[in-house]
């Protein structure tokens, strides 16, 4: 039984083996492409949803957000409540019917239509992350002017990006399960390969196999990837201290200021201390 | 006849129906340092945060050199810069280290080169004893180490007045007095500064100018010898004798 299967499996990947490679290049290509639009578009609604409106702002700034609030939320609602199948055939014809043969790119429309769902997925994620991290975080960053952007993308952002990495990897490996059905106009996925190939030779099985492997090991991989990330994230829990002896060498007299008041003479010695240059710590 | 840096007119704040300040006033001027003492409730706060418009005021002006900031007179951003404030939560960015923390508003709000901003940070993080700790996150040091961070990180801005909001409230009581030390050497430098406190030794000795507030209002203030040894108003004697035996 099973020396059978592998022995037709092995025959399949040696006829074949080059397709279905090449589904599993578009497939990742696609997925891969759209989860970072799709991100970007979550990222800026997350952002645009959160500007705080106050009852003293200008009238005309108090509708263009209560605008972009409404727009972002018919956008949410539109494009999570209806079959991305059907996304795909609305577009990928509708745009004809209204704009003539303009625009019918088998690839844009996919990306099109995988970016803009991933994006309504993101968009609630990446509020959920930005309401998570503690108000006082936007006090502080406030308090010492900064606007709004400048607040989310140096401070909330970074903080909130490890409440959001999950979804981030989830909605990846939705992607590659589900852009298969963008066979519906025709797109060449590994799934697509799958009805091809057994359709020219009827090794149903067989086929079924290869892609339950492949797909498997896709997504086996991207959960990987994204453990390791998110190890990252966490960041080391120990720090270098900038030793006194490291300033003594260099700054000479200097004690270390542990030991004295935060403010005795020594004090002016710490006008120009040396510190270990480091990495950047920005986003 | 001294320049006010800040005057607070008719100030009022309402949150719903409950009115928190009512018809607030009162100036102050280069190298004072205020205290700001009162009951839980009393609105002290709601005050601070008015000042930096953290909360918007119902009504009142706020004016800043003559400016007022709550008519967009000066930029919100610009403004918020040079008035300093350091909260009781300190609030520092839990992302970044603790020179970092100095550094990211000097560099984006202030746009000063990240060199010149990394100086200037160290500079801060020295006066207020912070040297050895510049690589930690702000989850691996004390809550004393923490404020006395957040305070390096205003003074960073070179603010022109520094606020404080109850700076001691949420340490350990023996991380008080390093704190507390540090605002005292800032008081003697000449910083101008604005507190929200419990503590009345730091209120009697190191500040020139005590507010006492209750229910929203200025009850009594002025010179902090004569306000806590010889209160005028009785509200004020009751209040203080709950703290000072
Ligand atoms: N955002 C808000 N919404 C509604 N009410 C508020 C808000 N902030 C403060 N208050 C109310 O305003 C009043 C004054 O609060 P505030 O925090 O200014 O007092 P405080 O003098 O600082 O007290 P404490 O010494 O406890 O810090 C309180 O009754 C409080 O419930
Ligand atoms: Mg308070």
């Amino acid at each position: 039984m099973f020396s059978q299967l592998l022995a037709d499996v092995v025959s399949l990947w040696a006829k074949y083996g080059k397709i279905y490679l090449n589904g599993i290049k578009n497939t990742l290509i696609l997925a891969i492409t759209a989860t970072a639009i799709g991100c970007l578009i979550g990222f800026i609604c997350g952002i645009l949803q959160t500007i705080p409106v106050s009852k003293t702002d200008n009238i005309f700034k108090r509708v263009f957000l209560g605008l972009i609030r409404v727009i972002i939320r018919i956008y949410v609602e539109v494009f999570r409540g209806t079959p991305m199948i059907l996304q795909a055939v609305f577009i990928y014809y509708g745009v004809p019917y209204f704009f003539g043969h303009v625009f019918k790119s088998i690839w844009a429309v996919s990306l099109i239509v995988v970016s803009i769902n991933t994006g309504a997925y993101m968009a609630e994620s990446v509020r959920g992350g930005i309401l998570s991290i503690d108000p006082g975080q936007t006090e502080g960053a406030k308090a010492i002017g900064m606007n709004h952007f400048q607040t989310m993308l140096y401070v909330i952002l970074p903080q909130a990006l490890r409440n959001i990495m999950p979804q981030i990897g989830n909605n990846y490996i939705i992607n590659v399960k589900d852009t298969s059905v963008m066979f519906i106009i025709g797109f060449s996925d590994f799934f697509s390969i799958h009805k091809m190939v057994s359709g020219a030779i009827y090794k149903y099985f067989p086929s079924a196999f290869i892609e339950m492997v492949g797909y498997l090991t896709l997504t086996l991989v991207a959960s990987f990837l994204l453990r390791w990330v998110e190890r990252k994230l966490a960041g080391s829990e120990s720090y270098e201290l900038a030793a006194g002896d490291q300033l003594v060498t260099v700054a000479g007299t200097y004690n270390s200021p542990a030991k004295g008041s935060p403010f005795d003479e020594k004090s002016k010695e710490f006008g120009k201390p040396v510190y270990e240059p480091e990495e950047e710590a920005e986003l | 006849m001294s320049e006010h840096i800040l005057e607070v007119r008719h100030l009022s704040k309402v949150f719903g129906k409950n009115e928190v300040l009512k018809d607030i006033d009162f100036n102050v001027s280069q190298g004072d340092v205020t205290s700001i003492i009162g009951a839980s409730g009393s609105g002290k706060s709601t005050l601070l945060r008015c000042i930096n418009l953290l909360e918007t005021p119902s009504s009142g002006e706020i004016l800043f050199h003559g400016q007022d900031v709550t008519k967009g007179g000066l930029s919100q951003s610009a403004y918020r810069a040079k008035v300093g404030m350091v909260f009781q939560s300190f609030n520092l960015f839990n992302n970044m280290t603790v020179l970092d923390n100095c550094i990211i508003g000097q560099q984006r709000v202030l746009k000063i080169s990240k060199e010149e901003a990394k100086d200037t940070a160290l500079y801060y993080l020295g006066k207020v004893g912070m040297t050895p700790y510049i690589n930690a996150l702000p989850r691996q040091i004390s809550g004393g180490q923490k404020q006395r961070v957040a305070i390096a990180r205003a003074l960073a801005m070179k603010p022109e007045i520094l606020l404080f909001d109850e700076p001691t409230s949420a340490l350990d009581p023996e991380m008080v007095g390093e704190v507390l030390e540090v605002m005292r050497n800032l008081a003697e430098e000449g910083m101008t500064m604005l507190v929200v406190t419990h503590e009345m030794v730091f209120a009697r000795d190191v500040s020139s100018h005590v507010v006492y507030m209750a229910d929203g209002v200025i009850v009594e203030e002025g010179d902090p010898k004569e306000i806590m040894v010889d209160p005028k108003n009785p509200r004020t004697r009751e209040f203080l004798s709950r703290f000072l035996c």
